[in-house]
């Protein structure tokens, strides 16, 4: 398990140069000087400051050489200041994080807790009106554009029902540890943010459920005289949850991506809001700052996802 | 999978053929019976035909354009008398259902286009993946392990934010963003199918590396490619819709549904109306495509059928 782990890091090396080579990349081979976009409107200056500039900054050495002063340093966790906020970019963004890993904790607990049962329930109940119903919102579910049905639920429990906030971690004014205040607040974005993996999650569920009860030891279970509910939840459902491991993988893409999206639209303080606002004002490391942010959030779900595989099913072997 | 490859074709063949329906003919069959699928495919050829007439429709039916303004009539509640405020006018007094048939050409456009792209690319190196496999699945593999693991929406807002692309580039880059998923599939079953005898077969006698990818290995894959296609245009008009909700997809001033969302949301409390047409709009387009992908797998390859 230890040869495991260690491995999969291993493994996440690579993927994070390529990462940072795509982001160095989209960035440096944007249109838009940053040193004239630095000195603009500034009087008095020369072409002389502006090559010092380029000098001081390292913009005249050929790209790849600039590219690893830039990773030398991002390693060490410097990416540079915000032009914005004049601090420096990383600590900005990972003041930010608590906020989206609460968002994102919440959607997963929910996405679980609602998906799963609908997923056996539909499969326990095949070809009833109630599996009719869990598979066409399984399909719904997926298809409905997030940021709308947001825009809604804002609409109808915000504006006009008025019994939940449209907005913020928690009311201004109040104590950070008003936990009812914050489950207000976190209610309705987990709960948009939860939706595709609830579709999705039923879906796949129903799916192994429906392969698990099919299964000879489940007809052994069934003739040994157990009762349907233990053969359910002892027998069945433990197996039919070992696959369900692997699609935590796409589904913790779409969380860490689909908060970028949720956090816009109720204006919550997280990772991808401040990533987007940087991205709007052009600020440069803030922005390479967010997208390593983002994606070593992803790279370790993933890995974590790996790792619960591997104890879920000792059967696994590592390439 | 059913082999559909035929080296060579014999009289006796061709005889027996007319008996045994191919896989193409069997999943039609099984398709004309999916009623869900079929009116899906049909809700989404109308919605395809609505929005390529929308000039046309502007000039005949609503007597007027896209872009004209008219600033006696803003917030005109959703009404049949003149037909262009079938779903209401704007702040600018735009007539909405307009704007919305002119929204679905972008989307649909961008949808459809990219994930062409997608597929191309994805199929492409699927094959030469799974089939060259050594170093060249490595860096292959490689590359969409670092796709797969950044979130690929962060791109899209960077990229759109400093370079402000127009339509057309904008379709381009997600074009080549989304293809991960084809190539895993591909690749694959690319790896299962090289190893089975028909390839070994077409190897003996002398068959280049490229004859048997696209000959004898693609045509194997090819049914399940529509599936995936489907879906993937679904899933590329949610992720445009998002980008332009967040004003960051088409140029601006272009209609398109995400960006008519976001105008609903700023002028909500004058007219709550416009935030209906264009959010259905886009999950009545994506869930039929959605349903047709569903349908399409479960008529070319019926073992997988659930329930």
């Amino acid at each position: 398990m230890r040869n495991y782990i260690i491995r999969r890091l291993l493994y996440a090396i690579p993927t994070l140069i390529g990462i940072s080579i795509l982001v160095f990349a989209i960035t440096r081979l944007a249109p838009g000087d940053p040193v004239r976009l630095y000195t603009f409107g500034a009087l008095n200056i020369t072409e002389e400051d502006i090559a010092g500039l380029r000098t001081h900054w390292g913009l005249d050495k050929p790209l790849p050489l600039q590219y690893v002063d830039w990773v030398t340093l991002a390693i060490q966790g410097d990416f540079g200041r915000s032009l914005q906020y004049n601090r420096p970019a990383l600590p900005l963004l990972l003041e930010r994080l608590p906020a989206t890993l609460q968002l994102a904790t919440v959607a997963l607990v929910l996405q679980l807790t609602i998906g799963i049962p609908l997923g056996v329930i539909a499969a326990l109940k095949r070809g009833t009106w109630i599996d009719n119903v869990i598979r066409v919102f399984a399909v719904a579910g997926h298809a409905i554009p997030t940021f709308w049905i947001g825009l809604l639920f804002i609409i109808l429990f915000a504006v006009t029902l008025r019994w939940l906030p449209s907005q913020g971690l928690l009311t201004v004014g109040h104590d950070v540890w008003d936990i009812p205040d914050r489950v207000t607040h976190i209610i309705m974005p987990a709960f948009v943010l939860a939706l595709g993996g609830i579709a999705n999650y039923s879906r796949y569920l129903r799916t192994e459920t429906l392969d698990v009860i099919s299964q000879d030891y489940i007809r052994t279970a069934h003739a040994k005289g157990l009762r349907e509910r233990r053969v359910v939840y002892v027998h069945a459902l433990r197996n039919a949850l070992i696959p369900m491991v692997t699609a935590l993988g796409p589904l913790l893409a779409v969380l860490v991506g689909g908060a970028l999206v949720i956090e816009q639209v109720f204006t919550w303080p997280g990772v991808g809001q401040f990533t987007y606002a940087a991205a709007r004002s052009k600020d440069y490391p803030v922005i390479m700052a967010g997208v390593m942010v983002a994606s070593a959030l992803l790279v370790i779900s993933y890995l974590i996802r790996d790792i619960a595989y591997a104890i879920v099913d000792p059967r696994i072997k590592v390439r | 999978m059913a082999a559909v490859t035929a080296p060579a074709v014999r009289p006796a063949d061709l005889a027996q053929r007319k008996v045994a329906a191919g896989l193409w003919e069997n999943a039609w069959y099984r398709l004309r019976r999916d009623r869900l699928t079929i009116a899906s495919a049909v809700i989404l050829f109308t919605l395809v035909i609505l929005s390529v007439s929308a000039p046309l429709l502007g000039e005949r039916v609503f007597n007027t354009n896209e872009f004209s303004q008219d600033l006696l009539k803003t917030y005109r509640q959703p009404t049949l008398d003149p037909p262009k405020y079938l779903f209401g006018s704007d702040e600018l007094g735009r007539s909405q259902v307009l704007r919305l048939l002119y929204g679905g050409q972008v989307s649909l456009f961008i949808g459809f286009v990219a994930a062409f792209m997608n597929i191309t690319i994805g199929v492409g190196l699927g094959l030469v993946a799974g089939y060259m496999r050594g170093a060249i699945d490595d860096v292959i593999t490689w590359f969409v392990t670092t796709l797969n693991s950044v979130p690929t929406i962060f791109l899209l807002i960077i990229f759109s934010a400093l370079f402000s692309p127009s339509a057309l580039l904008l379709t381009v880059v997600i074009g080549v963003l989304f293809w991960t998923g084809v190539t895993n599939f591909v690749r694959g079953q690319t790896f299962a199918l090289r190893e089975r005898e028909f390839i070994t077969a077409a190897r003996t006698i002398g068959a280049s590396s490229t004859r048997i990818m696209i000959r004898h290995i693609l045509p194997n894959v090819l049914p399940l490619i529509f599936v995936l296609m489907a879906i993937d245009v679904g899933t590329i008009i949610l992720v445009e819709s998002a980008l332009s909700y967040l004003g960051l997809g088409v140029p601006p001033g272009t209609p398109s549904w995400g960006s008519m969302l976001t105008n609903a949301a700023s002028y909500f409390s004058r007219a709550p109306w416009l935030v209906v047409p264009p959010g259905a709009a886009i999950f009545l387009t994506v869930l039929c495509l959605y349903l047709i992908g569903d349908g399409l797998r479960d008529a070319l390859d019926p073992r997988l059928k659930q329930g």
